[in-house]
């Protein structure tokens, strides 16, 4: 069974069909990427997994389970975390902080606890901050521990998405458009990253990405979407060969 | 400058960051407990209320400044607060009971109107809690029987373990009462932004959607978030109660309500300093104004000129300080340690990128 299932999923707004009878499956352990022109419904499908909007019709199933029976805020607690095509960072408040916030689906203590900040509230957080120090550690993010996400650089920011999706220890990690905006050395340090997460972690990856160069470095499998709908499934190369991709991409009569 | 070395996680989360920041709140909190020794009667009545003053602020701190959400009607939560204490006194509670029940009992009609509330965000939660304290006054005349109505609710001098607290009669005592609450009310919030919890407000205030990506539940961190705001504003509402020995309809109007949000803006959003430093100037303008204008020889009152000042001040705190005295403090604070490196742009807004289109 895929750690990922989804079958003929539909969105539409208003007239516009966004994903139209979409169907694929993401497997344990690999690094699934899906491309596609501007609009073809990539952010759409993420959207979709975390519940963020509804779909129209289909089924969403993550590790046997139904993830229309759960809310926005409960896709989390699944396991499945993810980051944004224009960064979604708490503002104002420290690099660490935003992680601390990737653990909350691990806070067990209770509002008069924290008040108190009892005994447990404290081993609670140092395990909390053991766990973030790793992801810190991994990214490389110690230079910027304790700086607001307010005065930090655009790549810097990518990295701290990153790193706070990492810290909730996801099963799956949606990652969209980790490159974008990134320098030639960023992207290739989020290719290292991307590879780690999968090899050193065991993380399954599910990522929109247009760098091409990137995702047929770190992909196992790659789908393409037009018009929200499935326009190749394979690996890198096959679908960068296909012909209905190229069409898709460059127009008719290109190839 | 200061370098602070952390060799554990302990270092992240203990109150205090070094033994030289331990050092200047002991200092600050000895200065507090001799205060009484120091002070005439005056004085320390004027510092007592910017005690009650900054306990009020730090309710509303924690809702607006640490959550995000705007609330003008915090001046009801006040009269809760306040009412619930003396009718609990007045039916033969003891003080050390009722003053937390009061508290409590705020706490849950604050989470209670919080429920549909949470719906709205910024200007329009902020006009229908306007409506709150409009209607607190209303329904304070109505419910004569309990309130009193238009002739009020008198605060009696109180017991607790063993002495006898009454604002006239001991008012160092009643000091002491205030300052001991202002800790435990410092220390409370101090500790959710510590914890787990607190975190979540802030990524609520933040990034709504991205808060909800990583599993923070919206509706529930908002209602927490009123309900313990509610429940320090209704303590601070009962010790307000205390302080003037009678409330009627008329104590906790609107203009209460502006007052706060004002003091937390002017004292600097999202700070534990910046609810006292906002209690200093709304408490003591008032007295400065009136002092300064007897000094100067006026002998006819000019009506609305407090009005004018505060307003003035406000705006020039939104244009020129938005994060309020706390952000002033911390710049000269930050100029001193580096000088002479510091530089003239140091504190200029980055530019801040796109964010995610909003999902609803």
């Amino acid at each position: 069974m895929s750690l990922l299932e989804i079958k003929n999923a539909t969105l539409k707004f208003g007239g516009v069909v966004a994903v139209n009878d979409l169907s694929f499956n993401v497997e344990e352990g690999e690094v699934y990427a899906i491309v596609g022109p501007n609009g073809a419904g990539k952010s759409t499908v993420f959207n979709l997994i975390s519940r963020f909007y509804d779909p129209f019709a289909g089924s969403f199933t993550f590790d046997g389970r139904n993830l229309l029976d759960f809310k926005a805020d409960g896709i989390a607690d699944l396991g499945i975390a993810r980051t944004f095509q224009n960064i979604e960072l708490f503002e104002h408040a420290t690099v660490l902080q935003n992680l601390l916030v990737g653990r909350h689906r691990h806070r067990r203590t209770t509002l008069i606890e924290e008040m108190l900040f009892t005994r447990r509230v404290r081993r609670e957080e140092y395990k909390h901050r053991a766990a973030v120090e790793e992801v810190i550690d991994f990214l490389d993010l110690q230079p910027y521990r304790d700086k607001m996400i307010a005065g930090l650089p655009y790549g810097v920011r990518k990295v701290v998405e990153l790193g706070r999706a990492l810290s909730s220890n996801p099963r799956l990690l949606l990652l969209d458009e980790p490159a974008s905006g990134l320098s030639v050395e960023e992207t290739q340090d989020m290719r290292w990253w991307i590879d780690d997460i999968r090899k050193q972690m065991g993380i399954t990856v599910l990522m929109v990405e247009h760098d091409m160069g990137l995702v047929s470095a770190v992909s196992d499998r790659v789908l393409a979407l037009a018009d929200g709908a499935k326009l190749a499934e394979g690996t890198p190369g096959e679908v960068q060969s296909n012909p209905a991709v190229i069409e898709a991409y460059l127009g008719a009569g290109a190839v | 400058m200061r370098i602070q070395f952390k060799t554990s996680y302990a270092h992240d989360i203990r109150l205090f960051a070094d033994r030289w920041t331990f050092g200047v709140y002991a200092v600050l909190l000895i200065i507090a407990f001799a205060l009484p020794f120091i002070l005439g009667v005056f004085y320390l009545g004027e510092v007592t209320n910017v005690l009650i003053w900054a306990i009020a602020g730090l309710g509303l701190m924690l809702l607006t400044g640490q959550t995000g959400q705007a609330s003008l009607g915090h001046a009801a939560f006040l009269a809760v607060g306040a009412y619930s204490g003396a009718i609990l006194m007045e039916s033969g509670v003891p003080f050390i009971l009722a003053f937390p029940a009061a508290g409590i009992i705020t706490g849950v009609v604050g989470t209670l109107i919080a429920i549909p509330a949470i719906r709205m965000h910024g200007v329009y939660l902020a006009i229908a809690t306007i409506a709150l304290s409009i209607l607190a006054d209303d329904i304070i005349v109505l419910t004569e029987h309990w309130t009193g109505g238009v002739s009020g609710k008198f605060f009696m001098p109180v017991e607790l373990f063993g002495f006898e607290i009454d604002r006239w009669g001991t008012p160092f005592k009643f000091y002491y009462l205030v300052l001991v609450v202002a800790i435990i009310c410092t220390l409370f919030y101090r500790n959710l932004l510590r914890s787990p919890l607190g975190r979540a407000m802030a990524a609520v205030r933040d990034s709504e959607v991205s808060a909800t990506a990583m599993g923070v539940h919206i509706a529930y961190t908002k209602a927490i978030a009123f309900g313990v705001s509610c429940a320090i504003t209704g303590l601070a509402g009962v010790l307000m109660g205390m302080f003037a020995g009678i409330i009627n309809n008329e104590t906790f109007s609107i203009v209460i309500s502006i007052s706060l949000l004002m003091m937390i803006v002017i004292g600097g959003l999202g700070s534990i300093h910046g609810a006292f430093f906002g209690a200093i100037v709304i408490a003591f303008l008032p007295q400065a104004i009136s002092i300064t204008t007897k000094a100067s020889g006026l002998t006819v009152a000019i009506p609305g000129l407090e009005q004018a000042i505060f307003a003035t001040i406000l705006v020039l705190f939104i244009l020129f300080e938005p994060m309020g005295i706390y952000g002033r403090w911390m710049k000269i604070r930050i100029w001193f340690e580096l000088f002479p490196f510091a530089r003239k742009d140091m504190f200029r807004r980055q530019k801040s990128y796109l964010k995610t289109e909003r999902l609803r």
